[in-house]
């Protein structure tokens, strides 16, 4: 008996097999796929986003880096000047004045930062951030270096396995970051009541436009999208959610921009710090 | 105003192609699918190429322009000077059939794989009442026209052949998001999503955002979202704690 030849459609299609004994290749050259040989094709500059960001993250790092060993210069008394990278400071090694949470730390060794537990949050918060991960995934990872340009590596995994999956905590990230705003909102409101009574400075105003950036950093942040709304599965059932969800969507769309001019805004608020009370500069006095 | 065009074509099959290069008239107004035909009436009677509705709507025409994964009817030629030499090639995430055509089955694969809407028990098709809001959300998801170029372009699969069998790819993690989203549907997806589908493969790179002619924010609208419900159902101990001591679901 013959059988009749399936018509077009009967069958679901399936997947070729791949030899998972072959060879690991990288790239689109696979067996099957047209046979182009180069890398890429693009013909614009797509190697200039990662360089930018490998270079401007790079100056973070190594400015952060340096700047967290230094015991000095992270605080102005005349003016109340502290700077975030340093804020709250904790411990009795702390210049007097500075701590305006108490010290709880005891004096700590030389090769301890004084910002030793706040920094970990901070740097935290921003490497597991969904936006600074597309960015280093993309210029210190090249996972892909650009779309449509191939990758070196044989093997990918993405974010299935340790030590990638830590990228999950980012909410808890967010939730400690946010209590440290919240102090260097205060630190902000604290430079513009010295001892020496009100007054207002550039360096005050440079603090309350870093916390405002840094404000619309933490809240465009996706984890705070799905918080404060994302998670619903019925937004008509919970109004304020849904209008505080719609406005966070909004400040989302803008989270990149935030990611960067309050990445730049942390530096510079801590340079002109840095310079007011190494005495390189004076501060530029408004009021009082 | 017409002028000639160095275009250079990939011409081949499974076995073997190359670039074949090409002196080609352009008219104002025209898209690379106008030349792409005008190369089949005149020089390349044989040149096989998909397309259906040049308007950007089916999604046919997808292939790679100077390396870029782009529809042929929706890129326009002046957005190239006249001494530019515009690439064309297929998809390079999937296996050839012919010159611009390539075998898209896997997308079809996995469509299949994704367990169709959900609705409650009892309730018929003609009787489904949701709210606007509750729906719009995931409405986003539904202009995708299938053209594929997330597939193509996102390197989980289009550098590692390996990952097809586990990774899902961008446009069916956005349907499986568009599902979970939607306020009808009761099926638990998350969990699919993240051992079935792959989505901890995804590591948001947003080239899938970059390519989406319909502008399509697959990356912040389906996939970071899905991520966090993932958090929330498997890495966030409070979340789970908070799930067993108020019980509530399908909030």
């Amino acid at each position: 008996m013959s059988s009749t030849p399936p018509l077009r459609g009967d069958s679901a299609p399936t997947l070729p097999s791949v030899d998972a004994s072959a060879p690991q290749r990288a790239g689109t050259d696979f067996p099957g796929r047209a046979r182009i040989g180069e890398r890429t094709l693009r013909t614009d500059r797509w190697w200039l986003q990662p360089l930018v960001t490998v270079t401007v993250l790079g100056i973070f790092i190594l400015y952060t880096g340096v700047r967290i060993f230094m015991r000095d210069y992270y605080w102005v008394e005349e003016y109340s000047y502290l700077t975030p990278l340093f804020s709250p400071c904790l411990s009795d090694s702390c210049a007097p004045g500075s701590s305006h949470l108490g010290t709880p730390l005891p004096e700590l060794p030389f090769f301890i930062p004084l910002p030793f537990l706040i920094f970990p949050i901070l740097a935290g918060f921003r490497a597991t951030c969904y936006y600074y991960r597309k960015a280093y995934y993309r210029s210190f990872w090249l996972s892909p270096p650009a779309c449509a340009v191939a990758e070196p590596h044989t093997r990918y995994s993405g974010e299935t396995r340790f030590p990638l999956l830590v990228q999950n905590a980012h909410r808890y990230f967010f939730f400690a970051a946010s209590l440290l705003l919240l102090i260097n909102t205060y630190d902000a409101i604290l430079a513009f009541f010295p001892d020496t009574g009100f007054g207002i400075g550039l360096g005050s105003l440079i603090l309350v436009a870093n916390v405002a950036l840094l404000w619309g950093y933490s809240l465009s942040c996706h984890s705070c999208r799905h918080i404060t709304g994302g998670r619903l599965k019925h937004f008509s059932k919970h109004p304020l959610r849904y209008k505080a969800w719609t406005i966070i969507s909004k400040l989302n769309a803008r989270h990149m921009q935030f990611a960067w001019i309050s990445l730049v805004s942390v530096m510079v608020t801590d340079l002109y710090i840095l310079a007011v009370s190494a005495g390189w500069i004076s501060d530029l006095r408004i009021v009082g | 105003m017409s002028y000639a065009a160095h275009f250079r074509v990939w011409r081949g099959d499974a076995g073997g192609g190359e670039l074949q290069d090409f002196s080609v008239e352009v008219n104002e107004g025209e898209v690379v699918l106008d030349i792409i035909h005008r190369l089949q009436a005149t020089q390349a009677g044989d040149l096989a190429v998909r397309w259906n509705c040049k308007a950007g709507k089916c999604g046919s025409c997808s292939a790679e322009i100077n390396g870029r994964p782009r529809l042929l009817c929706m890129t326009r030629m002046s957005t190239f000077t006249e001494a530019d030499t515009i690439t064309v090639t297929p998809l390079r995430a999937f296996p050839v059939i012919r010159d611009l055509v390539t075998d898209v089955s896997f997308n079809y694969v996995k469509a299949r794989e994704i367990p169709a809407f959900a609705p409650p028990k009892g309730v018929a098709a003609g009787d489904y009442r949701m709210e606007q809001i509750d729906v719009e959300r995931s409405q986003e998801f539904r202009k995708c026209i299938e053209c594929f170029l997330c597939q193509n372009v996102c390197h989980v699969v289009r550098d590692h052949e390996d990952n097809k069998d586990s990774f899902a790819g961008p446009r069916y993690l956005m349907r499986i998001a568009e599902l979970d989203m939607h306020p009808l549907d009761e099926m638990d997806r998350t969990k699919q999503a993240q051992d079935e589908h792959g989505l901890g493969y995804c590591n948001i790179t947003k080239c899938c955002t970059e390519v989406c002619p319909e502008h399509i924010k697959i990356t912040d609208n389906a996939l970071i979202p899905m991520k966090e419900r993932v958090v929330d159902r498997k890495f966030d101990p409070l979340v789970w704690l908070g799930s067993r001591i108020r019980r509530r679901e399908n909030v």
